[in-house]
């Protein structure tokens, strides 16, 4: 952890700039949690005023991807930056497309919250969307608290929980592909909870990709592409 | 003469490099300047056909320890190496070996051009005949013709080989201390900062010749630039207070460094 303080350059604007890039991340990151809240709340109270407002403010989580990004490209340009800071710089960039991406997800659910609506609600759905929904959220935090923190042991455990998430969605899936064989008028309804299901698993997805930038940052090993054993196996090991 | 241990020191244990051969090695090597101890027992070894940059702060030794590499300490008074050094096996501070052969073996690039004040064509054919190593004219004009080719500077001077060497711009006449250095057929060239003194576009060319040279030469080369560290070199060594901190390829030193002190050199987080 101590060699994880980005202050103590030499050069004291390379630390703001270096401070500035991680707090726009964690802004971003508080801003695309909330979306991913809101959106739930707005699909399972029916609020079509909030399922707009998430709608509006995904075009500030775009512009902070945006601006996050080329901060990143310039200090990579102008300050040759090494090991650790390079690392961060590069975690952050990947990170920031997922945060994007998780953004882009609310969006989703939050147009198909104004569908369902205006369609008098789904039949069936609202239980696992809200089930599944709260375990992503809490995941999602986790995440961004492990890469606050630049906890790799953390990051390592909440990617493991991106396995239950797809437990709990193929489940929530067997059962609402159930109810739809015997109801077959609720089909269009309850695939729009559907879809939200899929968008809530997708943000899962991302919080884990979130996870493994963040090993790569602290650690320095690249943990993609392979099972959570084995991603707790190569954290554990000599760094 | 002593033996040089099996396990090659600071060697990344990866079946490509450990095929390749030790050229020299250093053991235990420690420089004191009368009393102060600059280099306190240092274990290196420079491997064939490599680049290997010495990085570190001002005073940390690494020109220290280049230059107890061909001997050229013993021209510093009160300066005093112990330990080993060997090329190819031979150690090079045995009191009956030719320290101007050694230095033709080991050649040596500084950080300020340094052209002797003759022509072009003398600078370069100085070393081989000193040595002996051209048998006429012909001979000579060969090696001065291939030595220019392989510094990349024949082009640029063809026309002029009996103008003076100082007459060149500071990038050639780096180029060209580096032709002259090559000119005896050394098996490794030391570079002491040799680009502090050149512009980004000698500098650039510079590094491109040692990119070449490497094929057929172990290179070794002090630099305050590690921006050129990590363009030019297979390993990096990272040097602080006369201490060998850490030595790796030069790819994981400048992205995940094993050591905090390493770490904290090329991240700009020094003092």
């Amino acid at each position: 952890m101590d060699r994880f303080h980005f202050g103590k350059h030499s050069s004291s604007q390379f630390n703001e700039e270096m401070e500035s890039i991680r707090t726009n991340m964690m802004e971003m990151g508080g801003l695309v949690e909330k979306q991913v809240a809101d959106a739930l709340q707005s699909l399972l109270t029916g609020d079509s005023a909030l399922a707009e407002q998430v709608l509006q403010v995904e075009d500030r989580v775009d512009d902070l991807e945006k601006k996050i990004d080329e901060e990143c490209a310039r200090v990579l340009a102008l300050r040759a930056p090494a090991a650790s800071d390079l690392r961060l710089l590069i975690a952050v960039s990947k990170c920031v497309s997922d945060l994007e991406r998780i953004g882009d997800e609310s969006a989703k659910i939050a147009a198909m919250a104004l569908k369902l609506a205006e369609e008098g609600g789904a039949p069936s759905g609202y239980v696992e969307a809200r089930h599944i929904g709260n375990y992503v959220r809490r995941m999602l935090h986790s995440a961004l608290d492990a890469f606050a923190r630049f906890d790799a042991d953390k990051a390592v455990e909440v990617a493991g929980e991106d396995e239950q998430i797809d437990i709990e969605y193929r489940t929530a899936m067997r059962s609402l592909v159930t109810f739809m064989m015997e109801d077959p008028r609720s089909i269009s309804r309850v695939l729009n909870v559907i879809w939200t299901l899929r968008s809530l698993e997708r943000v899962g997805d991302h919080a884990r990709n979130i996870c493994e930038q963040i090993v790569y940052l602290v650690k320095g090993k690249d943990v993609r592409h392979i099972s959570v054993d084995e991603m707790e196996k190569k954290v554990r090991g000599k760094p | 003469m002593k033996m040089i241990s099996p396990d090659v020191i600071g060697q990344r244990k990866e079946s490509s490099e450990v095929a390749s051969k030790a050229k020299m090695s250093a053991r235990s090597v420690r420089v004191f300047y009368s009393e102060v101890e600059a280099i306190k027992g240092i274990d290196l070894d420079i491997m064939e056909n490599e680049v290997i940059a010495f990085i570190g702060p001002s005073g940390c030794g690494k020109s220290t320890f280049l230059r107890t590499l061909n001997r050229m300490n013993d021209t510093i008074e009160d300066c005093r190496v112990e330990g080993t050094v060997t090329l190819d096996g031979q150690d090079i501070y045995d009191p009956s070996l030719d320290v101007v052969m050694l230095r033709a073996q080991v050649g040596m690039v500084f950080q300020k051009p340094n052209p002797f004040p003759k022509s072009i064509y003398d600078n370069v054919a100085y070393g081989p005949k000193l040595h002996g190593l051209a048998r006429g004219r012909g001979d000579l004009d060969e090696i001065v013709e291939n030595s220019l080719r392989r510094a990349g500077l024949w082009d640029e001077v063809k026309d002029r080989l009996d103008k003076p060497g100082t007459g060149l711009s500071g990038g050639q006449q780096q180029r060209l201390c580096i032709a002259r250095a090559i000119a005896v057929s050394p098996e490794v060239i030391l570079m002491d900062e040799p680009c502090s003194a050149l512009d980004p576009i000698a500098t650039a060319k510079i590094e491109e010749l040692i990119d070449e040279l490497s094929s057929q030469y172990s290179i070794a080369i002090v630099t305050h630039s590690m921006q050129q560290a990590a363009r030019v070199s297979d390993r990096t060594a990272y040097f602080h207070l006369g201490e060998l901190i850490e030595v790796n390829n030069t790819e994981k030193v400048f992205t995940q460094p094993d050591h905090h002190l390493t770490e904290a050199y090329i991240t700009g987080r020094f003092g």
